[in-house]
Parts: C-alpha cells; sequence; structure tokens
C-alpha cells in the first residue's frame, strides 16, 4: 500500500461507508423483525399466560411500554437511513400513526360497525332499515328511559354547578380552603361502584318495626316519619336520590375548576366595586358570574356529557329496576341480557348522537385557540 | 394567602355554611369507613352513629312480676304506673327510670332500665378479615350457624393492579409520540387529524364495545388482562393525546430550534428533551388514567364478564351488592378495600390531577 492514489482511496472508503450504511441499515431492519416477532410472541404468551398475576402484569408493563419503545426506535433508526426527503415524509408517519391506528380501531371505526348493526334485527341476520330507531323512540320502556336521562342532565349538572359555585366562592374566603376543597374533591377517587355501596348504606330501609340503619330512614324516624324505600318508592322521583350521589361526586370537579376561574378575576375590578359600595352578593352575581362565564360552559359541557353516560351508580344501585334506566343502562340491558343485537346498538347510536353537539362545540373551541 | 377574606359578618356565614356542606360530604363516607370496623351484629342492629357516646338505656334489674297481680288492669312497678299496653312500650317513672314489660302478659318479666352514657364501642377487623381472605365465613345467627364463602377480595385485588398499570404505562408512551408528532412536525393533513382526535374525546365507549368484543372473541382475548389494557389504551388515547399536546405545543420554540441547529434528530430531540420536560402533563395524565381504569366498572364488565379468577374489584363489588345485600359488614370492608389504593394515590398526587382535570375538560 504506498501506491496510494487519493482519488480511488476517497472513492473506496465512500464505499465502504455506503457498504457499512447498508450493513446497519439491515441490521436495523433484522433487529426490528426479531423485536416485533418478539413483542408478538409476547402478545400469545400474556394471552395464554398462567404464570402469577403480578408476574404477568410486570411483563406485561415491559411488554407494552419498553416494546413500544424499541418499537419506535427501530422505525425511527430505519427511517433515518433513507433520503432526507423520505425523512422528512416517513418521521411524522412513525411519530403519529400508533396512535392514530389504536383510536381509528377503538373509537371510530367501531362507531361505523356499531351503526351499520343497528341496521339489522335482534340477532344480526336480517335487514330491518330503520325499524330499529323506531323503537328506541316509540317504545314506552325507551321513553323512560330518555325521560330519566332528561332528569340526570337536568337536576344533575344544575346541582352540580350550584354546589361547585357555592363551595369554590365560600372556600375562596374561608380559611380552611385548602381543608374543605379536598373534603368536597375526595370522592372524585372513588369508583361509582364504591359511592353505590356508600349510598346504599344512606338509603337503607327496615322494616318499621325494627331500628333504621341507613341514616336517611333513622332521621325520619327520629322525626315521627315511616321509613322509606328511597331507590323504589314514588317513581320518577327516586331518580333523584340517584342523582344525588353523582351530584356529591361530580361537585369536586366543578369546584375545583370553578375555584382556578375565580381566582383569575383581576382583583382590582372586585376591590373597585367594593369601594363603589357594591355588597358580596352583587359582586358575585354582576362580576364573578360573568367573567368566569366560559368556565361554567366548559363544566356544564362536561357534567352533562357525563351524566348522559351515567352506568355504573344505576346498575349497581337497582339494576334499572324501578323505572330508574338511563341510555347507557338500557343498552347493556338489551344487549347482553336481552340479546337483542340490533336495538342495542341503535341505542348506543342515539347515546353517540345527544354527544354529537359538544363535540362540534369542543371542535369550535379548539379552532378558535389555534387560530389565536 | 394576602388577599383579603371579606368583611367579618360575612367570615362568619362563610364558614358556617362551608363547614355545613363539608360535613354533608363527610358523612356518607364516614359512615361506611365507620361501619366497616365494627360487628356484623352490631351493624344490623343498630347504626353506625351510635358510636358517638350517648346516654341509651341500659337495663339495671329484671324480675318476675308477682303472679298476684291482675294483668289486664293498671300495674305499678318502681314508681312507673301503666296498663299491660303501654308497659310493653316502656313507661318511664318520675325518678327517670324506665319499665318495659318483655315477653307476653302471662309469663313476662319486668325489665327496669336507667340512661347511662354508652362505654368504648366494640370495633373488629374481622370484617376485613372475611372479606379479603376466601376462607369460609362462619355466621352465627340465633344459634344457628351458617357457613358461607368469603370474598376473595386480595384475588380481585391483585388482579386489579394487573389490569390498571399496563393500562397506564401503554398509552401514555404512544401518547407522547404522537402528541410531538402533532405539535413539533409539518406533514399534511395535520390539523384536520388532529381535529378528529379532539372530537374523538367526548364519544361514549358504549358504542365501541360490542364490535371491540366481537373481535376479541375472535382473538380469544375476551376475559385476559389484554383485553382490557388494549381497549383502555384505545379509549384513553384521545384524551391523552389532547393533554400532552396542550402541553408539549408550549414548549419555548428556541430550545427546539437550538437543537434542530446541533444536528438532532426528532427522535432524539423527543426522548433527551421533550419526554423530560413534560413529567408534570405526563403525571397528570398517568393519574387522571389510573383512577379511570381502577374504577372502571363497565369496561371490566364486558371485556372480562363472568371469567373467574380475572375479575377485578369493582366487579366483585358490584357481585357483592347483588348476591349480598343485605351482608352489610361485608359491603362495608369491601367497599374500603376497593378505594384504598385510589384514595392514596389522589391525596398524595393531588395537584398533579387537578392540574389534568383542569386541562381535560369537556371529556
Amino acid at each position: 500500500m504506498t501506491l496510494l492514489n487519493p482519488d480511488a482511496d476517497e472513492h473506496s472508503a465512500e464505499l465502504a461507508r455506503a457498504r457499512r450504511r447498508r450493513n446497519r441499515a439491515l441490521l436495523t431492519l433484522f433487529g426490528g423483525i426479531v423485536a416485533a416477532l418478539v413483542l408478538f410472541e409476547g402478545f400469545f404468551m400474556l394471552r395464554d399466560s398462567q404464570a402469577p398475576k403480578l408476574v404477568v402484569a410486570l411483563f406485561a408493563m415491559i411488554w407494552g411500554g419498553g416494546g413500544m419503545a424499541i418499537l419506535y426506535l427501530i422505525a425511527n433508526q430505519l427511517v433515518e437511513f433513507t433520503s432526507s426527503q423520505w425523512q422528512r415524509r416517513l418521521t411524522p408517519i412513525v411519530f403519529v400513526l400508533p396512535a392514530i391506528a389504536f383510536v381509528v380501531y377503538f373509537l371510530a371505526l367501531p362507531a361505523v360497525r356499531t351503526f351499520i348493526a343497528s341496521l339489522f334485527d335482534r340477532d344480526g341476520t336480517n335487514f330491518v332499515g330503520l325499524a330499529n330507531y323506531i323503537t328506541v323512540f316509540t317504545e314506552p320502556f325507551m321513553l323512560v328511559t330518555f325521560r330519566n336521562n332528561v332528569l340526570w342532565i337536568v337536576f344533575g349538572a344544575s346541582f352540580t354547578i350550584m354546589f361547585g359555585l357555592l363551595v369554590a366562592a365560600l372556600a375562596d374566603r374561608s380559611k380552611f380552603e385548602n381543608l374543605a376543597k379536598a373534603i368536597i374533591f375526595m370522592p372524585m377517587a372513588i369508583s361509582l361502584v364504591g359511592a353505590g355501596v356508600i349510598w346504599k348504606f344512606i338509603y337503607a330501609v327496615r322494616d318499621p318495626s325494627d331500628v333504621q340503619i341507613g341514616l336517611l330512614n333513622a332521621i325520619v324516624v327520629a322525626f315521627g316519619g315511616e321509613p322509606q324505600a328511597w331507590i323504589a318508592m314514588l317513581q320518577p322521583w327516586n331518580n333523584l336520590f340517584l342523582i344525588v350521589i353523582v351530584v356529591w361526586m361530580q361537585t369536586g370537579y366543578a369546584m375545583v375548576l370553578f375555584s382556578a376561574a375565580i381566582k383569575s378575576v383581576p382583583t382590582d375590578i372586585i376591590e373597585a366595586a367594593r369601594v363603589d359600595g357594591a355588597g358580596e352578593f352583587r359582586i358575585f352575581f354582576s362580576i364573578i358570574i360573568p367573567s368566569i362565564m366560559g368556565t361554567i360552559v366548559t363544566v356544564s359541557a362536561t357534567v352533562i356529557i357525563f351524566t348522559l353516560k351515567i352506568f355504573d351508580v344505576v346498575l349497581v344501585m337497582t339494576g334499572g329496576q324501578y323505572g330508574t334506566d338511563v341510555i347507557a343502562t338500557q343498552f347493556y340491558n338489551q344487549y347482553f341480557v336481552n340479546r337483542n343485537f340490533g336495538l342495542g346498538s341503535a341505542i348506543a347510536i342515539v347515546l353517540l348522537l345527544t354527544v354529537v353537539p359538544v363535540m362540534v362545540y369542543n371542535l369550535r373551541q379548539f379552532n378558535k385557540r389555534e387560530a389565536l | 394567602m394576602a388577599k383579603s377574606k371579606g368583611s367579618p359578618y360575612p367570615r362568619v356565614f362563610v364558614n358556617t355554611t362551608l363547614v355545613v356542606i363539608c360535613l354533608l360530604w363527610l358523612i356518607p363516607t364516614l359512615g361506611l369507613f365507620v361501619s366497616s370496623f365494627r360487628p356484623r351484629d352490631d351493624i344490623m342492629s343498630s347504626g353506625w352513629w351510635t358510636i358517638l357516646p350517648h346516654r341509651t338505656w341500659v337495663t339495671t334489674e329484671q324480675f318476675t312480676p308477682d303472679p298476684s297481680i291482675d294483668r289486664t288492669g293498671v300495674m305499678t312497678f318502681e314508681g312507673a304506673t301503666g296498663t299491660f299496653e303501654q308497659l310493653r312500650q316502656g313507661v318511664e317513672s318520675p325518678d327517670g327510670k324506665r319499665v318495659v314489660w318483655i315477653g307476653n302478659r302471662r309469663a313476662g318479666t319486668v325489665q327496669v332500665q336507667e340512661k347511662q352514657w354508652t362505654g368504648v364501642p366494640a370495633t373488629t377487623l374481622q370484617n376485613y378479615h372475611d372479606v379479603l381472605v376466601g376462607k369460609n365465613v362462619t355466621i352465627a345467627n340465633n344459634a344457628e350457624e351458617a357457613a358461607r364463602k368469603g370474598e376473595d377480595m386480595a384475588d380481585a385485588f391483585i388482579n386489579s393492579m394487573a389490569v390498571t398499570f399496563p393500562a397506564v404505562v401503554i398509552p401514555i408512551l404512544m401518547a407522547a409520540f404522537a402528541a410531538y408528532g402533532f405539535a413539533w412536525m409539518r406533514f399534511p393533513g395535520r390539523k384536520l387529524v388532529f381535529a378528529l382526535m379532539v372530537a374523538l374525546l367526548v364519544v361514549p365507549l358504549q358504542i365501541a364495545l360490542v364490535p371491540v368484543l366481537t373481535d376479541y372473541v375472535h382473538l380469544k382475548l375476551n376475559g385476559t388482562y389484554m383485553a382490557v389494557w388494549l381497549a383502555h389504551t384505545g379509549f384513553g388515547l384521545p384524551l391523552a393525546v389532547f393533554l400532552l399536546y396542550n402541553y408539549i405545543s408550549t414548549l419555548p420554540r428556541e430550545i427546539m430550534e437550538a437543537a434542530i441547529v446541533d444536528g438532532a434528530s426528532h427522535f432524539k430531540i423527543f426522548w433527551r428533551l421533550v419526554l423530560p420536560l413534560s413529567t408534570p402533563a405526563l403525571a397528570s395524565f398517568a393519574i387522571f388514567q389510573f383512577l379511570w381504569v381502577w374504577n372502571d366498572y363497565l369496561v371490566a364488565l364486558i371485556f372480562i364478564g363472568n371469567v373467574p379468577g380475572v375479575q377485578v374489584l369493582t366487579m366483585r363489588l358490584a357481585d357483592m351488592v347483588g348476591s349480598r345485600g343485605s351482608d352489610w359488614h361485608l359491603l362495608t370492608a369491601g367497599g374500603f378495600v376497593s378505594m384504598l389504593l385510589p384514595l392514596i394515590v389522589f391525596f398524595s398526587l393531588q395537584r398533579y390531577f387537578v392540574r389534568g382535570l383542569t386541562a381535560g375538560s369537556v371529556k
């Protein structure tokens, strides 16, 4: 190697670089295939595993988190071997596509599939057109269901907003602000099933000759009344006793958002009003409420959507008996108990349609913000 | 807290109202909590509030009335006078004693009671023991012993953990990648796709249950943990992407540009820069998702169904409500077992949770 041609040397070096690059790319590709295979096998292992539960869970976390990270890494490496033009095109796909694929498969596509199922009869064999929808909007049991959902929305949302505002406004002026907020907020950490158990205990009813162990009936009896079966009696007002549970759970959420909004109302405006002699109520209704109107709308929308989808509380408390069925429990009962697939699907589609206005509102808000 | 808290007159009003509301909010949970430590018979025979010190009638004396007394007329014992019917209800004497006729007219006994302060209430951990360990529970009821199977809630607790942790970890990473892509990359259709993602935020998941279940049955996935993880990943992603996008898109542009000038790839920027900087947003979504999955009942009910050994806490608790609605001692303890972990997470990480709530409204 004494007579070196500088040009040839550069040339061969470039060739070697290209070869190394290609080899690395192939190696990465191979690694990617192996990783994908291992993950795929892991899927079956996890599915069929008989190992102790905690081991499976731990493995799943590694499989899910770690495997996902490795796939992203390898896909990205592969993209980096392509020309810079292709890189610009492919990198966004690597970043965004997996999430989109999941959302499409689990939310968007099922909406279409459920809609198609809603046009067929109870076991999905014969096309029946809109017959299921006619049933949904004419059958008495469905009308009761809709009436209950209206009750839920009207009372659930309004009481949640009212209590949320009240507590937020009061806590803002109290020395025990944080403690009070934590207490009101706590039910949000409890499952709706757990909340059902808590409130069953409040509403518990015993024979009039026995000692009442439910708090509400104990109070009623102490004042000389007759014990009542709160969640079974006096339809449709028994729904209100179920709604109380969700107001109890959701007020904390409303309160937190209202509290943040109230704190961001400029203090100089409030001070100025106070100097002008405005009372506390006047300040609250004429200054604070208008300033936080945006938050009130947002919270209302969130609470309404939550109450529209309400399921667990009703299922645990009454199972939909005593005229307490709501859309979500009716869907469950029709589909999984009565095995009427067409009708169940139609109910789910109706539920979807009810949230469309909020969907549009969300998009508007989002576009407005992006335009800024 | 330099802000003025109003004049003294409203302050009393404010604090009183607040205390009343807080008590109202606290009492339901408190009732269940107290009850879960009371012995079974106590739960069934008196309200939980009776553990508070209060004066109650305690029998001090009991005797069989003289057989010669005319039991159809008015009788007097210990200064209390009344007919048999009145005595059955209990008659108070002027010196504060109460006389009660127990049993029937002919062969009854008479109890003399006095008001006394109750002592320390009985407490027990037996309820938790019965609920957590799936052993047989012996219930003595009027000399009649019945053995029933306990609730193996410890098992359900582990199931809940096995379902929840992966269902929190898997979507976070996916959502972070996607949020970064939407926020800092330029590609055709970016805005449209992201808008659709936002629209999917409010889609009721009932719509997805049946088609996904159909596929799961084909794949033999239903009744496995993985079925629930994947479903929660799909259902949680719109919110996750939205929350993380809100945060990642507001990271300072200069940092990104400086990194690009240094020749860092998107992947490197994401991994080295964006992920560490987004820890608060990741944490708030993680808590959100944790509480959501742990407390979820519907998704677990559909995708796990009645496969034994995989059921999570909410399902077990709901089953208990249905099958043992009158076994309050099991329900109270079971309820608390299911709330334990979320309450701990909630109170220790409340700050992040609030931030997530504020950012993730309208879901």
